[in-house]
């Protein structure tokens, strides 16, 4: 089942064009950011499925256990980071919104860009 | 244990933990007096460092004493010493000159924060630049990044909301591409560390992954530099920033992720990449000169100063790209005396337009006509820092032009080509710096308006120390010659 055996790596790709498509169709600028968020998810998926071991538990040495098989641990504390990273970005966003919402008006990509034509 | 040996560490750390410190200093003056400190510091750092890699080539540091390839391996090259020396050199010279720009700009309440997220955005850019690791450059670029979304977002004027939510949206778009292309290199060859990676790719029988990772590490990073036509969040973003702001980013932050770019493509991806020189060349050669062409024509045309001048980056950022494009040391020479050199003429100009920027709310080009007559001094600065842009002989610019027109005319026929489009577009920026010297100094004040005294003489010195340094590195160009050419002979050691 080499199809079916892929399929973390397929949900990843679709997951990230999901969020993809929501960033760059949507034109509320909220609804943008919610794409955004989806879009880095899909990452750490990525990362989370490369360190999976068949077999393998979280890695905690235990007394007299020799023939444990470990997941590789590293990823899980590299995307530990990207999610942080994420959670940041997401938070500058909003914090921007919020400010375009005070000087504009409207949450509205278009309806931002006519204001400014206009004046 | 001697201190130097401690420098590569030194230069991320000093400016991160003076940043929160920074929040906490309230009283009026402190906050830019620590922040400027602590950039002069960084900045000695990496004259120290440049000294180090000057006579025993690189300079390494095992961060907590775990050895590479399994702990975090600092790594500074010539190449990186010359970035080191163009970030921390643009901050301290934005804080010194800037203070009554910044205070002008920026409520008195708010500048510890300003002062803080400039010290992280300082930390995040020299960390980019000294890590040797893969996952590091992605966490130290998002420091930057987010630093940088605060520092533009302080700007007044109300569109820099929506100009800096793009850079968000894009920004986060590349940084997210670059960790899939690193993810997708993990998997396959089991490490992070640069060095390591390109001996391990060596290994690995299946290459698709990796010339995936390459297309989405060199797009990703392709949008944090704004290489055309993945620009679209710079121009904006730049005209609104907070005059300071947009000194200091504009001479570091897209250099920064050529650099980081530069070093993927030449070191990991050339040797292992079947043809992957001929890959890079013609996928970024064509944008390199779209680039020079139309963001040169867009300036020609654009009526807002500092969008002019943010034009004329994107089109420096083209020149930098088609050097490195020539895939030779001469070109690769070229790019890097270019990032050097922009950095300098970009860095000037915009102080002199922070000048400008302390007589004038709206600096539209028509508001300008006539100001040479008030403000001589701030635009007999902005003049020798435009022909440095535009590369008149005796100038910085010239140098790195008269570099990557003898690097392209080794490459034959296409050489040619290439170098008439290195004219042209040299005539156009002849033509959007002479717009601004017209209006400015054969224009008529506009009626209505009351006359304008003279900028500040302390934002005027820092200036106009910008300014000689482009003369100065046109005449004497020995120190940034010899990091590029350097850095340019390592990125290549590799190829046949």
């Amino acid at each position: 089942m080499e199809l079916f055996g892929l399929f973390n790596y397929w949900a990843f790709a679709i997951v990230l064009m999901t969020g993809f498509y929501a960033v760059i169709t949507k034109g509320n600028l909220i609804k943008k950011l919610i794409g955004l968020s989806i879009f880095q998810s899909a990452v750490f998926l990525l990362y989370i499925t490369m360190d999976k071991v068949d077999g393998g538990t979280a890695p905690i040495v235990q007394k007299g256990v020799t023939d444990q098989v470990f997941s590789n641990p590293l990823p899980q504390v590299l995307i530990l980071t990207a999610i942080v990273v994420g959670i940041s970005t997401t938070a500058m966003g909003l914090a921007i919104v919020v400010r375009i919402k005070e000087c504009y008006g409207t949450i509205e990509e278009h309806e931002v860009q006519n204001l400014d034509r206009d004046s | 244990m001697n201190l130097t040996e401690h420098l590569p560490a030194l230069q991320v750390v000093v400016p991160m933990l003076m940043a929160p410190l920074v929040v906490l200093m309230r009283i009026r003056g402190l906050p830019w007096a620590v922040a400027t400190a602590t950039s002069l510091m960084a900045f000695a750092i990496a004259v120290g460092l440049t000294d180090t890699v000057i006579d025993s080539y690189s300079a390494t540091y095992e961060m907590g004493s775990w050895r590479a390839p399994y702990g975090i391996e600092l790594h500074v090259t010539r190449f990186s010493a010359l970035l080191l020396l163009i970030v921390t050199g643009a901050s301290t010279l934005a804080l010194v000159t800037g203070r009554q720009s910044i205070d002008a700009e920026i409520e008195h309440d708010r500048q510890p924060l300003f002062y803080a997220a400039w010290l992280l955005a300082l930390a995040g850019f020299t960390g980019i630049v000294v890590t040797g690791d893969a996952f590091n450059i992605f966490v130290f670029m998002e420091i930057a990044s987010l630093a940088s979304y605060v520092l533009i977002a302080a700007g007044s004027d109300r569109r820099v909301l929506p100009a800096v939510f793009k850079y968000l949206i894009m920004g986060t778009i590349g940084a997210t591409f670059y960790l899939i292309g690193v993810g997708l290199i993990y998997m396959m060859t089991g490490t992070l560390n640069l060095a390591d990676m390109e001996a391990r790719i060596h290994e690995v029988g299946e290459l698709r992954p990796i010339l995936v990772a390459a297309g989405f590490i060199t797009l990703g990073l392709a949008l944090k530099a704004a290489v055309f036509p993945l620009h679209a969040w710079l121009p904006l973003s730049y005209t609104y920033a907070p005059h300071i702001v947009t000194a200091f980013l504009a001479a570091c932050s897209t250099k920064v992720a050529l650099f980081v770019l530069l070093r993927f493509d030449f070191l990991v991806f050339q040797q292992n990449l079947s043809a992957h020189e001929l890959q890079f060349t013609i996928f970024l050669m064509p944008l390199a000169v779209l680039a020079i062409l139309i963001a040169s024509g867009v300036a020609v045309f654009e009526r807002n100063l500092k969008g002019l001048l943010a034009y004329s980056s994107l089109a420096q950022v083209g020149y930098i790209l088609l050097g490195a494009s020539l895939v030779s040391v001469p070109g690769l020479t070229a790019a890097l005396m270019h990032m050097f050199n922009h950095a300098l003429a970009k860095g000037a100009l915009f102080l002199a337009v922070a000048c400008l920027g302390m007589r004038f709310t709206q600096l539209n080009l028509v508001n300008l006509s006539g100001v040479a007559r008030q403000m001589p001094w701030t635009m007999a600065a902005f003049v020798l820092a435009g022909l440095s842009l535009i590369g008149v002989p005796g100038t910085a610019g010239f140098i790195s032009k008269w570099l990557l027109i003898s690097a392209a005319l080794q490459e034959g026929a296409l050489g040619v080509a290439l170098v008439a489009i290195i004219v042209v577009s040299s005539l156009m920026a002849v033509v959007y710096i002479w717009r601004v010297i017209e209006l400015a100094y054969f224009g008529d004040p506009p009626e209505s308006t009351r006359p304008v005294s003279e900028a500040p003489g302390w934002m005027l010195v820092g200036t106009w120390v910008a300014a000689l340094m482009n003369i100065y590195y046109g005449v004497n160009p020995a120190l940034p010659i010899s990091l590029a050419g350097g850095a340019a002979a390592s990125l290549l050691q590799h190829l046949p």
